[in-house]
């Protein structure tokens, strides 16, 4: 019976977030148009942009190799896998125990390297550039990401998201000085692992400081779409990961029906708040010179690293 | 891991107040620098009115107000119009790059929570644990003072200084006596004042506020 109850959540989440995932992106775009005083193109825009690319013929460049070809789905799977580890609705997952955070991480750079390796595989100029730009980038966002995931790890004695979100979301309410950092830290992580406006644009690639946009600027049609999907369920992937270290309140628990329907309402609350915010960070900062990344990301890492300090500090 | 609600407030303002020090050692501008620092000295009114209500210590209500007004008002509005009047808006210079000052601040901060860990076991304030965070914003303001060339940003530094002793006082021993932190608001202010006068002065014999300069103030 659990058994059981755990793979329908499995499948219900897996199926819900992928579904949601575009949603999201066009509710971020949407809040985006209303602070800039414009009227937007409604939050279904992702979903109109994906039926149009699917229903494309694909361009290919002749030099293309198989690699080329494979990116867009590895990437959907890695993005996909990703999602189904994190506990968004439930924590009784059967997926979950195949991969704890490290796991996870790993997960993100498996698609870093493909969607690089694919970006330089026609040759063109702007396909290597922006590779090159996505390595500095991961390298110095990845031990940030995982300083961040071990403070956490420190405070619930368990490297596994599922055991986390159990661990804080059951327990009183205790202020933990140490996640503070740890959520500063991995909210600029965020920016700059999903491409948006400290790092990169991700509304424009007709810029030369473009990143993410310049290394899938020779896909097309069904390719592209799935990119495209990819990268909006890698943003939702992040900021639930975000939800389940930080905010771990309404995840439903194992055979917990009754808590599904809590948690899903749970769920588009915060993913509304969270799109809101992220509209809002976009609004008010501007794009830094690329040099600066690793300064942005090197406070990221610092922030993440004085969280676990204080947490030895303060909460031993 | 059960502490008391004040307690935890506490320790997340300690928090806080670390994690500003970092922001004011990587800041490059001279307002938001001005921003932060009378930021700094909120958070730090709060977290004494905390001690202040947990403890009962009236005097500390006094010292938590003194704090917001001299620190949280006065000290930035003089600030604000001592930059105005020069106008120095620019960017700070730092002596090193960024990353590497914030590498330095994290091995500052390693070993002032080495330092602080066994003060802080012998002492009973409930404070107890923010010493090492109090040495630790100390030692990153005086990092600051080090690695700045501006005269503005170096007193900035040093008030940020006063802060973090400010902070070490309360927390190891709730507070200093009432006659010692008026002397020492009042020095701050003066020296302010005064610093501010110098400003003007070095402004007018170097035509710049490069401390570098100073250097060259040898008899021959």
């Amino acid at each position: 019976m659990n058994q059981a109850s755990g793979i329908v959540f499995q499948v219900l989440q897996s199926v819900l977030v992928v579904l949601i995932a575009p949603l999201m992106l066009g509710w971020v775009n949407q809040c985006r148009a209303w602070l800039q005083n414009k009227s937007g193109a409604g939050i279904w825009q992702p979903y109109k942009v994906l039926n149009k690319l699917f229903h494309k013929d694909a361009v290919l460049a002749h030099n293309a190799s198989p690699l080329f070809r494979a990116t867009p789905y590895v990437l959907f799977g890695c993005m996909w896998l990703a999602v189904g580890i994190v506990p968004v609705l439930a924590t009784d997952l059967p997926f979950a125990p195949a991969a704890d955070v490290i796991a996870l991480v790993g997960l993100f750079a498996l698609a870093r390297v493909f969607v690089s390796l694919a970006g330089m595989d026609i040759g063109t100029s702007f396909g290597t550039l922006g590779a090159r730009r996505e390595m500095m980038i991961g390298f110095l966002a990845e031990p940030a990401m995982l300083m961040t995931l071990f403070t956490a790890s420190l405070i619930s004695h368990s490297t596994s998201l599922v055991t986390i979100v159990e661990t804080l979301g059951q327990r009183e309410f205790v202020i933990y000085p140490s996640m503070a950092f740890a959520a500063v830290a991995f909210l600029m992580v965020l920016l700059a692992e999903n491409a948006r406006i400290p790092i990169d644009n991700p509304s424009t690639h007709l810029e030369l400081t473009m990143i993410h946009e310049a290394m899938i600027l020779e896909y097309s049609a069904r390719h592209l779409a799935l990119i495209e999907w990819a990268s909006s369920l890698k943003l939702t992937a992040y900021i639930t990961i975000g939800f389940a270290i930080f905010v771990p309140w309404g995840i439903a628990q194992a055979g917990d029906w009754i808590g599904l329907p809590i948690a899903l309402v749970a769920l588009v609350v915060k993913l509304a708040l969270a799109g809101a915010g992220l509209a809002l960070i976009e609004t008010v900062s501007a794009k830094m010179r690329i040099f600066r990344a690793p300064e942005f990301l090197g406070t990221a890492f610092l922030l993440a690293t004085l969280g676990m300090l204080t947490h030895f500090l303060l909460e031993q | 891991m059960n502490l008391p609600l004040s307690s935890q407030l506490i320790n997340l303002f300690a928090a806080l107040l670390l994690l500003l020090a970092f922001a004011m050692l990587t800041q490059r501008r001279i307002l938001s620098l001005i921003n932060l620092f009378a930021l700094q000295g909120f958070v730090l009114v709060l977290s004494t009115g905390i001690v202040a209500y947990s403890t009962n210590q009236s005097h500390l209500y006094y010292s938590s107000l003194l704090t917001l007004i001299l620190k949280v008002l006065l000290l930035p509005w003089i600030l604000h119009r001592l930059i105005r009047a020069l106008n120095v808006r620019w960017d700070v210079e730092p002596l090193i790059n960024i990353p590497a000052t914030m590498l330095i601040g994290i091995v500052l901060v390693i070993f002032a929570f080495n330092l602080a860990t066994p003060i802080s076991q012998i002492a009973g304030t409930i404070t107890k644990s923010t010493l090492g965070i109090a040495t630790a914003s100390i030692l990153l303001s005086f990092l600051m003072m080090i690695t700045r060339r501006k005269a503005v940003s170096q007193v900035i530094g040093f008030l940020a200084m006063e802060n973090g002793l400010f902070f070490a006082a309360t927390s190891a021993t709730y507070g200093m006596p009432m006659v010692v932190e008026l002397g020492i608001a009042l020095d701050v202010l003066v020296g302010t004042l005064i610093f501010g006068v110098f400003f003007f002065h070095i402004r007018e014999t170097f035509e710049s506020l490069d401390i570098h300069h100073l250097e060259k103030l040898k008899e021959r």
